[in-house]
């Protein structure tokens, strides 16, 4: 019970402070005069005040539901924001009362300033004479000094050399880019292995599935050692000519990774009545980029605009290796992309 | 007490006359000043319960095997930050209220500032001389949004994931530097070295909220200095200001609305489930799933990402500007371009340099609610471009044939929305006696039988 004390006893204060602080208001009428018009009107009714005390102390109650709610095992989320919302609303509920029908209603006016207007002309002690001795201010405080101009550059100089060094760490936080973005850990005879590390077997795959591999001894999380494989009709291929040998018995791998903004490319669209629907492709869940399995990942809808870079394949006892490495760079977009490594 | 508390730091301070003008400090009444102030609101309940949540969340990718309380994620391999984040909902009391409270109450803060900026736009509030407080509340719109990116990005649950993704993407695609760019962000070639998520963390929790925290209170400075815009109507003119002073009545007001907020805020947390991340599950690069939304507020983003025709500006073999450059960096920065101009840009159009204190009601500023509505419906089309998969699957909707749609009205709705917008306040002015013309009102006076006589109108 301790622990349900302290809080009561806290909560138990702020309604008296929130009531006391009410009441307080009511017996000081007019004890200043607040500059410029005031229209004021004082609508503190007993009535008014008895609902505010009423819904403060409902929300003290409120507040002790939730601490309740909360020391129970296996505390309910929906219970305890109820309760908490409640005790919130509550007392906003109550501060709303309170300033709309139990402090003095005012209608006060107040001055602005006014600000140096170009236009205006002004006198001697106008906003912009002002301003204009602040600038004169400033230019005094160099009277005397000869050589500005060679001060001035040395300064110039003087930030440019330690902006530089401020800056010059920032090129820590990540390495050179260089060739790291094209970096592969395909090459010809990297075993292609499931989630689980054991080899991805042809016999695997069905006409119309798909799996995701990895680059045999690679990390799963390297962004290029992610490829899905597929299986399509042997017949229906149509890859570009130097591509001709990459798909034994209609097998096919492609990067996972999209080339507009590397999301993996999670949806295998295969055909179910191929004469009316579109090929089979490759769909990107992010932008719908689609990807023309059967041409070698040539783009065919949605932003992307490089194809998808193929891994050429071979069965080797029934298991399936990388026969070289894949046709282009993996992932997004960047200067240097399109250049022969 | 009030007098020696007050005697006490004036003593010290010499602060009571000022306190005493900060008290009377005048708020003009209208419904829309509320929403800058729902704003600030919100921005104490993040900090607060942002407080709460980092007490239990470890920002680190260490990949580790789950053996949470969640029995579906039993054995799956996830980073720390996703296991910690699955422990804060699951096991902590309390803990997925405060964690769901802060995403709801992120999701309102930027609503409330979009909405105030709609508000300040279409009175003309942001005129001479509150245009330097104008580009301090854009500059924390940019932050507001970017923090709200780095917050759901470190849970490293599948979406959030997949938004980190694309990140990488949109800075590899800054021309000339992209490469280098992504790659010191990330420590690495996405998704990056260890220290990313420390990275990530210290953005989110201390440089974007203090940079947000200090800009806040340069615009309440900047609010008090000349002092609140008002509408025009009885006694108001450009020198003054009127309305409710903040002692007594609208500081309880205030903090009324601010409890109120907060009611609603923990009641949405408490009721209504957001970013459930352990349906999403951890993840991995290699993993996606359809259907993938990011929070609203990048909505006009992905939107701008999918509607974006497939093109790369490539010269010999450089490419010098790749495809998610132009949703991803090229729209944002034209629509928060425009926004940071159109000040200047107004005042050079109707020559008028002078200082406005007293707002414009849409209507009477035709040009710029039609402009403000043309930029507002053409980041909307976008927008909502964005959810076309949504529709795809909820309507069966063909989705290429949206694309198409919605390129197509991604130029004409802002057209129609202009000319529209335009037409309706010009009616609107025609239909009503203008303050700044002859009053179609009729006068009357009393008459000697207790009666009232009509006065002739007067004559301009």
């Amino acid at each position: 019970m301790r622990i349900l004390v302290v809080p009561l006893r806290w909560a138990w204060r702020f309604v008296v402070a929130a009531i006391l602080l009410l009441f307080s208001r009511r017996h000081r009428e007019g004890g200043h005069a607040p500059e410029g018009r005031v229209e004021r009107e004082l609508p503190a009714s007993p009535r008014a005040e008895r609902a505010v005390a009423g819904l403060l102390w409902a929300a003290g109650l409120a507040g002790l539901g939730f601490v309740f709610l909360y020391a129970l095992d296996d505390a309910d989320t929906q219970l305890l924001g109820v309760a908490i919302a409640l005790a919130l609303g509550l007392i906003g509920a109550a501060l709303i009362i309170v300033a709309s029908r139990v402090l003095p209603q005012e209608r006060a006016e107040e001055q602005r300033p006014e600000f140096a207007i170009p236009t205006s002309g002004g006198g001697e002690h106008s906003r912009e004479a002002e301003a204009e001795r602040a600038g004169l201010t400033v230019r005094e405080g160099l009277d005397g000094v000869s050589r500005r101009r060679l001060l001035g550059g040395a300064g110039v100089a003087a930030g440019v050399g330690l902006g530089a060094a401020a800056l010059a760490p920032l090129a820590s936080l990540g390495p050179r880019v260089g060739k790291l973005l094209e970096e592969s850990p395909w090459q010809a005879g990297t075993a292609l292995v499931e989630e689980n590390g054991l080899a991805v077997r042809a016999t695997e795959l069905e006409v119309g599935s798909f799996l995701t591999a990895f680059a045999a001894g690679a990390d799963k999380r390297d962004l290029a050692a992610a490829v899905i494989v597929l299986r399509v009709e042997e017949s229906e291929l149509e890859l570009p000519p130097d591509r001709q040998d990459w798909a034994p018995q209609g097998l096919l791998a492609f990067s996972k990774i999209c080339t507009h903004a590397q999301c993996a490319v999670s949806i295998f669209r295969y055909p179910l009545f191929p004469e009316r629907s579109p090929g089979p492709a490759l769909v990107c869940p992010c932008h719908y980029s689609t990807f023309d399995v059967l041409t070698g990942g040539n783009r065919v809808f949605g932003p992307a605009v490089r194809p998808l870079p193929q891994l050429p394949l071979r069965i080797d006892a029934g298991r399936l290796v990388a026969a070289g490495d894949l046709s282009g760079p993996v992932g997004a977009s960047w200067g240097g992309v399109r250049e022969e490594s | 007490v009030i007098r020696r508390a007050v005697g006490f730091f004036d003593q010290r301070t010499g602060a009571g006359s000022a306190l005493g003008k900060t008290l009377r400090y005048v708020f003009p009444d209208h419904w829309t000043f509320l929403f800058g102030e729902i704003a600030l609101y919100s921005f104490l309940i993040l900090v607060a319960t942002g407080i709460y949540l980092t007490l239990f969340f470890e920002p680190s990718s260490t990949q580790i095997v789950y053996h949470g309380s969640y029995a579906p994620l039993q054995g799956a391999e996830m980073s720390k930050a996703y296991a910690s984040a699955l422990n804060l909902s699951f096991e902590v009391p309390a803990g997925l209220l405060i964690r769901q409270v802060h995403h709801w109450t992120a999701l309102v803060f930027i609503a409330a500032i979009v909405l105030h900026l709609m508000r300040i736009f279409f009175t003309g509030a942001y005129r001479k001389p509150r245009d330097l407080n104008y580009y301090v509340g854009l500059t924390m719109l940019i932050l507001a949004v970017v923090e709200g990116y780095a917050g759901y990005s470190l849970l490293d649950d599948l979406l959030s994931g997949m938004g980190l993704a694309i990140g990488n993407a949109v800075a590899l695609s800054v021309p000339g530097i992209g490469g280098q760019l992504g790659t010191l962000i990330w420590g690495g070639r996405f998704p990056g070295s260890g220290a990313f998520f420390s990275r990530l963390y210290i953005a989110h929790v201390l440089i974007f909220p203090v940079l947000i925290g200090s800009l806040m209170a340069l615009h309440m400075a900047l609010i008090a200095i000349p002092k609140h815009t008002q509408f025009r109507g009885r006694g108001r003119t450009e020198a003054n200001v009127i309305g409710t002073p903040l002692w007594p009545g609208y500081a309880l007001r205030s903090l009324g609305l601010f409890f109120c907020t907060a009611a609603v805020l923990f009641a949405l947390g408490g009721l209504i489930q957001i970013n459930p991340i352990w349906q999403w599950g951890p993840y991995q690069p290699y993993l996606g799933t359809n259907g993938a939304q990011p929070d609203w507020y990048l909505g006009w983003l992905i939107g701008a990402l999918r509607l974006m025709p497939h093109f790369d500006v490539v010269i010999d073999s450089y490419t010098l500007i790749p495809n998610p450059f132009w949703g991803g960096v090229l729209f944002p920065g034209i629509v928060f371009g425009f926004l940071y101009a159109w000040p200047a840009l107004e005042r050079r159009l109707e020559g008028d340099h002078a200082q406005h204190n007293l707002l414009d009601r849409p209507r009477d500023n035709p040009r710029r609610t039609a402009i403000g509505a043309a930029l507002f419906a053409w980041v909307a089309t976008i927008f909502f471009a964005g959810a076309a998969d949504r529709a795809f699957v909820q309507l069966g909707v063909p989705y290429e044939g949206q694309l198409w749609g919605y390129r197509a009205a991604s130029f004409l709705v802002p057209i129609a929305a202009y000319f529209l917008t335009r037409h309706i306040c010009e009616r609107l002015r025609e239909g009503e006696g203008h303050p700044g013309r002859r009053s179609s009102a009729v006068s009357l006076t009393r008459n000697r039988e207790g009666g009232f006589d009509e006065l002739p109108e007067a004559e301009d």
